[in-house]
């Protein structure tokens, strides 16, 4: 069905053998503080990618084990050539060994301190130089053809409405189905929205273990909700969702599951944890944007599936993030911010499998090169990482 | 336009259908089902992207989109009238009810 050419792509071959649809150099603060530090100098240095987010310190043992997962998976992803970890000097993560994880991938890093170079602006100094150094390094990485089996996608889910439920959801779970038939890897989450849906989901389990794993992870997210005390309505679904339609929990979970499509669901990853094999997985996240994103880039997708319902706006620093909606009324107002219209769905003009393919061309076009709306527009800030406990 | 589909069900199973289009009060919606058309006399407005019943659902049943529970009633539902926030609730994530766990 579909010729060779359509299914390869010219790629960044890195060191550990993961493979880059864009050679970025990214600036990544390992603690909140050094924000401005990093900020200062990607500003100075065209073409780098701040990850700026707000954690890596006053974090109880689980949340600063996640942090540093989670910074040492941005530095690893595929599309990041080289990475400058911005320290502060005092920060709970372990900074010296994020950077040897990173540089055992045989990936250029550096790191800067803060509190040892003497302040801001020595340090934005220090940053320049390297990034400039680095930049011309990088610059000279060459692309190789690989086929489809090389991607690794991730989907996410935003600002929905019932048209997510009834077109741009069950349409990304159609590319998501080509891209696992097709051998590459294709990771979703929002453990949230999946309550009310495990046993759908168990039963697409590769085995026992892993269907255990999904219960676990969504009876572990419902006990967080429910420790507050109060109903989960207004949080999930949120007040746009509502406004959209969408009455409850359960309901939005059924609709939110149909973006993994239908493959066998080969494992159960940790929040910004690479996956061990191909095939279609689950990430334990949240369904914030920031969080959500952040751990998908984290695991190493090198794109981000992006299905809304009245308008996300949301990009990434270092990975392309395709829109997908179902929406006309969204296509009529936020159009600049979306990437593939699947309203004709909904007018009855195309079948879920049409726009499915089209989402798929859309996939492959992006790892092609073609900019996302999000690139185009600079949509760089919408990153975080996930905490579980309290801020102490 | 009078055949114009308004609304779609999800599987066969379903006791709701999500509008298509806004829907007015004393209007016939037909909403697509597979092959099939349903049609249903609405009988308050329904907003673009919300739910109307398409069969009677009765106080404390539960409710049935995608051929799975998202919730129950808190009242009695009749066919054509908007099923949403004010009628069902959800049964997960309900802190509200278990209380605090720790």
């Amino acid at each position: 069905m579909h010729s060779v050419d359509r299914l390869s792509f010219d790629g960044y071959e890195r060191p550990d053998g993961s493979v880059g649809i864009r050679n970025h150099l990214a600036i990544i603060p390992l603690v909140g503080c050094a924000n401005d530090v990093a900020d200062g100098i990607a500003r100075a240095v065209p073409g780098t990618r701040p990850c700026l987010h707000h954690q890596g310190c006053v974090q109880l043992a689980f949340d600063l084990e996640q942090t540093t997962r989670t910074i040492t998976g941005i530095g690893l992803n595929p599309n990041v050539g080289a990475a400058l970890l911005v320290s502060l000097g005092c920060e709970n993560v372990p900074s010296d060994e994020i950077a040897d994880e990173i540089a055992k991938s045989g990936k250029i890093v550096e790191k800067i301190t803060i509190q040892e170079l003497g302040g801001i602006a020595p340090s934005i100094q220090r940053g320049i130089g390297i990034c400039r150094r680095m930049a011309q390094e990088i610059s000279q990485y060459r692309t190789k053809t690989f086929d489809a089996s090389a991607l690794c996608i991730g989907a996410k889910c935003g600002a929905s409405d019932t048209t997510n439920g009834i077109a741009s959801n069950p349409t990304v779970g159609v590319a998501f189905d080509i891209v696992v038939n097709t051998g590459g890897t294709a990771i979703f989450g929002e453990t949230t929205e999946m309550m009310g849906t495990e046993h759908i989901l168990a039963r697409r389990a590769v085995n026992e273990d892993v269907g255990k794993k999904i219960y676990e992870i969504v009876a572990r997210m419902e006990e967080r909700a429910n420790s507050m005390g109060v109903d989960i309505r207004g949080a999930q679904p949120g007040y746009g969702n509502i406004k959209g339609g969408i009455s409850t929990i359960e309901e939005k979970s059924l609709g939110a599951i149909l973006k993994g499509g239908t493959g066998p669901i080969q494992g159960v990853l940790e929040y910004g944890e690479r996956p061990q094999r191909k095939g279609l997985v689950i990430m334990d996240s949240p369904g914030r944007e920031m969080e959500m994103l952040t751990g998908l880039v984290a695991g190493g997708a090198q794109m981000v599936v992006f299905a809304t319902g009245r308008g996300a706006l949301q990009g990434f620093p270092i990975a392309p993030v395709i829109k997908v909606t179902g929406n006309s009324r969204t296509i009529e107002k936020l159009g600049e911010e979306i990437d593939v219209d699947v309203s004709s769905i909904i007018r009855g003009r195309e079948s879920i499998d049409e726009a499915g393919q089209k989402v798929f061309n859309e996939i492959m076009s992006v790892a092609r090169g073609k900019q996302t709306k999000s690139e185009a527009l600079q949509l760089n800030q919408c990153i975080d990482i996930w905490r579980v406990g309290p801020t102490i | 336009m009078l055949n114009e589909i308004r609304g779609i069900v999800m599987t066969k199973k379903d006791d709701v259908a999500t509008a298509l289009a806004d829907l007015e009060a004393s209007s016939v919606a037909r909403a697509r089902l597979g092959n099939e058309v349903i049609e249903t006399e609405i009988k308050e407005p329904i907003p673009f992207g919300h739910k109307y019943a398409i069969s009677e659902i009765r106080k404390g049943e539960l409710v049935i989109k995608y051929g799975e529970v998202i919730g129950e009633t808190l009242e009695n539902i009749g066919v054509g009238e908007l099923v949403h926030v004010h009628n069902i609730v959800g049964l997960r994530g309900r802190g509200d009810k278990v209380g605090r766990t720790r």
